[in-house]
Formats: C-alpha cells, sequence, structure tokens
C-alpha cells in the first residue's frame, strides 16, 4: 500500500503543478478568500450571539467581543430575564410552541391529502385549484396580512389563538410540494394495483401512498414549522399582549433597554446581555431543529426544489 | 375522491387566501359600506408619506436584488466548485444557518452588530465614521442595512437551491466544455450561468415581491431608534398605521391591495410566462 502511494504521490503533484497556470492561481485564491470572507459574515454574528449572555453588561461594553464571560454571570442574566415580568417569557415560548404546534398538525392534515389528490386523482376543479395554489404559494405571506386580520376582525376572531393558528395552517407552498412529490416519485399503477386487489381509497393512502410520503411530510413539517415560529406582522396585529408569541414578545423587552430606547416607560429595565439571550432563547428550538435536520435540509431542500 | 381529499385544504385556501382579498377589494372600493369608486386610493395617494414610502421600499428592492443575484450566483458557483464533499457540505450549512434566524430575532442581533458601543466589527463601523448606533441607522443607510439584515438571513437557502440546480447540469455538459479548454470563467458563463437563469428569476421575482412588503425590520428599528427610523418607512408600515392609528381600515384596505396588486401580478407573470412550473 504504502509503496504504491509513494509512487503515484509525485506523479500526482506534478500533473496539478503543470495545469495551473498564474491566472487559473490566481483565481482560486480569490474563490478562497470570497468563501472565507463569507463564512465570516454567516457565522461571526451568531458566535458573538452565543457568548454575549455570558457577560455583563460592562465585560459585553469593554471585553473583547469574542471572550467568554462566567457561567455565574449567564446564570445571572438568566434569573433576570426570567425574573421579567414573572417569567412572561415563558409564556411567550409557551404561546408559540401551541400556536405552531397546533398550526402544524393541522397543516399537515389538510396539506398532505391535497397534494397527493391534485397529483393522483382527476376531478373537474384540479386544474383551478393547481393554479391558484401557484398563484398563493407565490404571494409573500406579510401581502395578506391586513385583510386577513380585517376578516379575522369581522368575525370577532381577534386574540383567540384561531386567529394565528387557522392563517398559519393554510400552506399553499407545502401542497406544491407534496404534489411535485407524488406526480414525480410514485407510480399510479401501484396505487391501482392495490385497488384492485380490493383496497377503498382511504386504505390506499393510508397504507400505500403515506408511507411512501415521509421524506415530503418531513419537508412540509420543516418548512411550517419554522416559518410560523419566525412570523412576526400576523400575530403582531391578531394576538395582543399576554397572549404574544416569543418573536411579537422580543420586540416588546426591546422597549425594556434603556440604551435604545432612553425614555423607556418601564420601571425594570433589562441589560443588554440579557436582551441578547432572549433572542438566542426565542431562536433556540429553531436552531436545534435546523442542526438536527442538516444532511436533509442541505440535500433534501434541493432534491424538492430542482425536480422539474 | 380528489374533492374529499383537498376539502380541508380548500377551505383553507377560501378562508385565508380568496376571501381576505375579496374582502381588502370590497374595503377599498367603499367607504361605510358604500361604493366610493378611487376615492379610497386619491387618499392614499394624496397622503404626504406614501410616496417617500414608496421610493424608500424601491431603493431598497434595487440595493437587495442587485446584490442578491450577484453574490448568491459567485457563492454557488464557487461552492460547487469545492471537489472535497464535506467542506462544501460544511460551507452549505454555515451559509444556511442564519436562516434560522427570522423576523424579529434576526433583526434584534443586527441591532448589536450596528452599535458601535458593542458590535463586534466595532471596527469596521468606526473605521466608515459611524460612531454610534444613531448615526449608524440614519435614513441613508437603511436601503444597506436591510439589505445586509436580509442577505444575512435569506441568501444561504437560494446558495442551496443554486447549488442543487448547478448538480443537475449534466457531467457530460461540463466534461465537453473543460475538454475545449474552458477555464472556470467561461464555463460559468457560457454554460453554468445560462442553465441557472430560470432559477435566477424565479429567486429574483420571490425576492422582489416579498421586499415590498418589507415590515418587521423598520418597524423594529424605528422602535430601537426611538423615531430616527421613521414609524412610516415603508408601504406596510404606512398600511399599517392607517388602520391601527387612524382607525382607516377603507385606505389601509387600499395600500394592501395595491400590494397584493403587485405581489400577484409579478408571481401571475411568473406562473404563466416563466415556464418553470410547466409539467404537463
Amino acid at each position: 500500500m504504502s509503496a504504491t502511494n509513494l509512487t503515484e504521490t509525485p506523479e500526482v503533484t506534478a500533473v496539478r503543478d503543470k495545469d495551473i497556470s498564474p491566472g487559473r492561481w490566481l483565481g482560486r485564491a480569490l474563490a478562497f478568500s470570497v468563501t472565507g470572507l463569507f463564512l465570516v459574515f454567516f457565522a461571526l454574528p451568531i458566535v458573538w450571539l452565543l457568548l454575549a449572555p455570558t457577560k455583563t453588561a460592562r465585560e459585553l461594553l469593554l471585553n473583547n467581543p469574542f471572550s467568554f464571560g462566567a457561567f455565574s454571570t449567564l446564570a445571572d442574566n438568566w434569573n433576570q430575564l426570567t425574573g421579567f415580568q414573572n417569567g412572561i417569557i415563558f409564556t411567550w415560548l409557551g404561546n408559540s410552541a401551541f400556536y405552531t404546534g397546533a398550526a402544524l398538525i393541522i397543516a399537515l392534515v389538510v396539506t398532505i391529502p391535497a397534494g397527493y389528490a391534485l397529483a393522483m386523482t382527476d376531478f373537474k376543479l384540479r386544474r383551478p385549484l393547481l393554479i391558484l395554489t401557484l398563484i398563493v404559494m407565490l404571494i409573500p405571506n406579510t401581502a395578506l396580512v391586513l385583510p386577513i386580520f380585517l376578516e379575522l376582525s369581522a368575525v370577532k376572531l381577534i386574540g383567540s389563538p384561531l386567529a394565528v393558528i387557522l392563517p398559519f395552517s393554510f400552506f399553499p407552498f407545502g401542497v406544491y410540494l407534496t404534489y411535485i412529490y407524488f406526480s414525480t416519485a410514485v407510480s399510479k399503477d401501484l396505487l391501482d394495483a392495490a385497488r384492485i386487489d380490493g383496497a377503498g381509497e382511504l386504505r390506499v393512502f393510508w397504507k400505500i401512498a403515506m408511507p411512501l410520503a415521509t421524506p415530503v411530510i418531513a419537508l412540509v413539517g420543516f418548512f411550517n414549522l419554522t416559518g410560523n415560529w419566525n412570523n412576526y406582522f400576523l400575530p403582531f396585529v391578531t394576538e395582543p399582549g399576554r397572549k404574544s408569541p416569543v418573536q411579537v414578545g422580543l420586540a416588546e423587552l426591546l422597549s425594556n433597554v434603556p440604551l435604545f430606547n432612553p425614555t423607556s416607560a418601564g420601571s425594570v429595565t433589562i441589560d443588554l446581555p440579557v436582551l441578547a439571550l432572549a433572542t438566542l432563547v426565542s431562536i433556540a428550538p429553531v436552531l436545534i431543529i435546523f442542526l438536527f435536520s442538516q444532511r436533509f435540509l442541505v440535500t433534501g431542500m434541493t432534491a424538492g426544489g430542482t425536480k422539474e | 375522491m380528489g374533492y374529499t381529499f383537498s376539502s380541508g385544504y380548500t377551505v383553507l385556501l377560501l378562508a385565508f387566501g380568496v376571501l381576505p382579498t375579496l374582502y381588502a377589494i370590497f374595503l377599498a372600493f367603499t367607504k361605510g359600506g358604500a361604493f366610493v369608486g378611487f376615492d379610497n386610493f386619491a387618499k392614499v395617494f394624496g397622503d404626504y408619506r406614501f410616496f417617500p414610502a414608496v421610493q424608500h421600499v424601491a431603493i431598497y428592492l434595487v440595493v437587495y436584488l442587485v446584490c442578491l443575484t450577484l453574490f448568491v450566483v459567485l457563492l454557488a458557483l464557487v461552492v460547487h466548485a469545492i471537489k472535497v464533499r464535506w467542506i462544501s457540505t460544511s460551507i452549505r450549512f454555515l451559509y444556511y444557518i442564519p436562516g434560522a434566524l427570522a423576523g424579529a430575532s434576526s433583526v434584534l442581533l443586527w441591532l448589536f452588530l450596528l452599535d458601535p458601543s458593542v458590535s463586534p466589527v466595532a471596527f469596521l463601523l468606526k473605521a466608515m465614521g459611524l460612531e454610534s448606533f444613531v448615526q449608524t441607522v440614519s435614513i441613508d443607510n437603511l436601503p444597506v442595512i436591510f439589505t445586509v439584515i436580509a442577505f444575512w438571513t435569506g441568501a444561504g437557502g437560494w446558495i442551496v437551491i443554486m447549488y442543487g440546480a448547478l448538480n443537475n447540469i449534466s457531467n457530460d455538459v461540463m466534461e465537453a466544455a473543460r475538454i475545449d479548454g474552458a477555464g472556470p470563467i467561461n464555463t460559468a458563463r457560457y454554460i453554468q450561468i445560462p442553465m441557472l437563469r430560470k432559477w435566477i428569476s424565479y429567486m429574483g421575482i420571490m425576492s422582489l415581491a416579498a421586499g415590498t412588503q418589507l415590515f418587521v425590520e423598520p418597524r423594529v428599528l424605528s422602535q430601537a431608534s426611538k423615531g430616527v427610523v421613521p414609524p412610516d418607512y415603508s408601504l406596510n408600515q404606512l398600511a399599517y398605521l392607517f388602520a391601527f392609528r387612524q382607525g382607516d381600515f377603507n385606505g389601509s384596505a387600499a395600500i394592501s391591495l395595491i400590494l397584493l396588486v403587485v405581489a400577484v401580478g409579478l408571481a401571475a407573470f411568473f406562473v404563466f410566462r416563466g415556464g418553470l412550473f410547466e409539467r404537463d
């Protein structure tokens, strides 16, 4: 083994050296620095955010931005955050979990069968439904916020959990993903075979189509959950006060930070490291989901995205 | 059978897609239930805050779309050229991870980064002559600041999508180019970028439509800067003010409708002319 390696290595490097002209070498150096620069740009703020809550307000201003403070300071900051308005942060987090969880369940229950029906069955309204889905899918979700608010206000639902759960469960992008998946990855013959064997439509869907659709169910769930967790505008207008999810609460917290808000009305003030900790806490669930689904995201997302 | 399976979704589509749109149309053309034609629109257009808001959003969109297209394509090409698999995967993942921070969280994080007193890149801000947070978020800097925030959270996802599209270019084509002596730049220019065109325009239209809806970034910055960033900076903020500060739902609906028409128009143009979704 080592003998063959020894004989091969010089050859390989010789070929490479010959290949790389000065121009191409310069190109590589350029590509390398561009990648490095953007890595710093994307990663540095997150690293800073992970370290900031371990410092006191004074240390945050004076110490090296990338130094680690102390675990005891982290505990102090945590206590200050959870002490704010008797632990309202937990109420906000609970609201977020409830809204996004309920919306996720409804979204999956209505989205997967709809995508399946559009891909695998024929019915009169199929094409209009598909076109409408494509158009609505491309509308940014903030575009409908005020009209949805007005509609919900007309039926007196503002302030009820349903005022965010139901709009969050409407997920045309998920229908489109499921539709693409079924129409490209699952053959109709397979379903027909099951029908000939005497299985009813519901059984065919549940026993055959659903198990095959696991990857797309995960993908739809991921996008629905992360998108809704981070949504700000809709809950901001429909869920005031203690019913707010954490994203809206976070902006609320900001008004108690003297540095950004010198005339803050509240008697309890929030230090910068505590605000950083709150930011971290608010995104922790999504960040954890991201970390665990790393492989599936970087490959799975393109699998869904590039099928034409 | 198709009707049963799609019924739940259809109800939601009607309730939260079609109905709010119809309701907004109704409100935009009426006042107190009576038809008033284009009066609401005339009032909105005549409002002294309307055209500045249009201008703000337009400038931001130009800066953002140019940066997004340029850098996403460049970074995707570079990442795609990396042959060591784990390096390429890790870089894509690191680019992608800020996507976990969207909404208020990302703006809050950038509040810190833009404040020279705590920012880890304070030396950069100071080198640009920005000594305080209020100076940094002055109104002329906002298009660039919003671009940085939006790019930071959103570019990674697009890079992953472009990377996937680059992977779909067949090896034969790339091989042929190499044999013909094309270097990375010529390959990118004559083969890869033309084949990405569909995805680039998809990204452009989606980001254009989404960018018109600017709300959370100026709102949080406005809250943090005590009025240095005006509360009526963007069109959506103006629509919000109409509805909740002036109690003028008709005017608010008129602005929402304008924004909706822009978004749907762009989407429809893409669906029917772009051909990305043609499958049957």
